[in-house]
């Protein structure tokens, strides 16, 4: 439907096509429900969960000498923005599957964090070099409000799946909601299908 | 834990039905909806607009009436001056007018009268609108839980909803309102005039219970500092919730 009076505005044009729906953002707005969580680095793991067993953890010190990744990568935000090239460096989920002895390629995850964030994927979705745990952006420690130490990124997917302030991942035969899908938000996300809401 | 928020239907056609000037750079618009649908206080609608190119901006806009009032929503927008959408509703929108918009959105940022109180409520600049919502359907439907607002605005003129704000304050026992003018506050200002701080968040929730709900709701910085004060003040982190509006620059 077109909408009287309304011709857009000359805008510098993003130089490649944004996912349906999107803005070009040069600030980077945040998106949470509560407060940013004070995270003890001295208490801070990330772990691989299966069946209520830990198959591997690690401290903030191990986890900073595992293989580490830089990416160059475009994010897309639920609430509309897009940010082009963001820089980011962490560890990648096939280096912590492979540490974990992990074979399975299949099945779902639930990526659970601080302050009770939780968010739900499928496995073949973080694996193949598509998400890492990234702990530097734009060449500094991820800061607090930004999921800092640690957030998930999973770039292809609408960034709330990229959870801040994440703990580890479970893994799940089955598909369940985390925490923005019970509230109606899309169980997969993909921003190229604009899959924003339970719905679409 | 949370009240289980509504789910938005598909895009729909909005009547613009009424446009109001709250203040000189904030506008009310009435959105008639043909699939109202029932939403929880602190909701959002998205807005779609379509230019002849077929070019569209998406941008989302907090539900302001109550839920009580059905088939048609406010909602408020600020003017960001070198913004692509708020311009619109301030430069071009007039009732009669049609939107595609599509709600209700939004989660964890609710508050519903079954939720009890009392309530502490942040707002700065148009991060008042939610927050209105909430207050207006506390009012119809739960006047006896407390309910405290503070309320941050860069001067007395750029404080929406005023008039409402005042009368709530006056003649309802168990609501109080409190402002702070971060830039120009009127001379003989005896209300505050710096942002908020860990000071003024203690002396307006003297007598106020810290068992209920926290709602903060502005721009990034302002919810960021304003959470993080609560939780260094010893607030539950799980009883704050928090909407965000707009960048943070970083
Ligand atoms: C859940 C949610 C609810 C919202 N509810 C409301 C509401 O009730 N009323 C309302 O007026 N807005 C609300 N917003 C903000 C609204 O969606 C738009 O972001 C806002 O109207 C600006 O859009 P624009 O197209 O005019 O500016 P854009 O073209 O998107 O931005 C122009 C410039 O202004 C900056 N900018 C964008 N928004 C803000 C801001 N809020 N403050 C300062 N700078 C900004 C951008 O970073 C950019 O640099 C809400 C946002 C969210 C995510």
């Amino acid at each position: 439907m077109l909408t009287r009076g309304f011709f857009g505005r000359k805008r510098p044009q993003p130089h490649r096509p944004l996912p349906p729906g999107q803005y070009l953002e040069n600030g980077f707005p945040v998106l949470s429900a509560g407060p940013t969580p004070r995270v003890d680095l001295d208490k801070w793991t990330f772990a691989i969960e299966n069946q209520g067993a830990r198959l591997a953890a690690w401290t903030w010190q191990e986890f900073l000498a595992l293989p580490q990744t830089a990416i160059t990568t475009d994010i897309h935000c639920v609430t509309k923005w897009s940010k082009l090239d963001t820089e980011w460096k962490g560890v990648t989920i096939d280096t912590l599957l492979q540490a974990a002895g992990m074979e399975s390629r299949d099945g779902y995850v639930m990526a659970f964090c601080d302050g009770g964030y939780t968010t739900n994927l499928p496995l073949k979705d973080l694996i193949d070099g598509k998400a890492m745990v990234a702990h530097q952006y734009d060449g500094a420690p991820l800061r607090p409000e930004h999921g800092g130490p640690a957030r998930l990124l999973v770039p292809h997917l609408y960034f709330w799946k990229s959870a801040k302030w994440v703990r580890g991942i479970r893994l799940m035969h089955a598909d369940a909601p985390g925490f923005w899908e019970a509230y109606g938000y899309h169980m997969y996300g993909d921003p190229w299908k604009e899959q924003r809401y339970s719905y679409d | 834990m949370h009240e289980r928020a509504n789910r938005p239907g598909p895009w729909q056609t909005a009547l613009v039905s009424n446009v109001i000037d709250e203040t000189y750079r904030a506008k009310t618009l009435t959105l008639e909806l043909p699939a109202w649908r029932p939403f929880i206080a602190g909701q959002h609608f998205d807005v779609r607009l379509t230019a002849p190119d077929g070019f569209q901006a998406q941008r989302s806009y907090s539900i302001a009436s109550p839920p009580e009032r059905t088939g048609a929503i406010d909602i408020t927008v600020e003017l960001i001056p070198e913004g692509e959408v708020s311009p619109f509703f301030h430069e071009i929108v007039r009732p009669g007018d049609r939107l595609e918009v599509r709600g209700p959105i939004g989660g964890p940022f609710t508050w519903n009268s079954n939720m009890g109180g009392p309530l502490l409520l942040l707002a700065a600049g148009s991060g008042i609108v939610p927050i209105m919502s909430i207050l207006r359907h506390r009012a119809i439907a739960a006047r006896r839980v407390r309910a405290t607002l503070l309320y941050s605005s860069r001067s007395m003129h750029d404080v929406i909803y005023r008039a409402e704000l005042d009368d709530m304050d006056a003649s309802d026992p168990n609501a109080a309102i409190w402002h702070t003018l971060t830039r120009s506050p009127p001379d003989g200002w005896k209300g505050y005039s710096r942002r908020i701080d860990e000071t003024m968040l203690e002396e307006v929730t003297r007598d106020l219970d810290d068992r209920g709900w926290t709602y903060v709701c502005g721009p990034a910085s302002f919810v960021e500092l304003t959470a993080n004060i609560l939780v260094d003040a010893g607030r539950r982190p799980e009883s704050i919730r928090t909407e965000r509006f707009g960048p943070t620059g970083r």
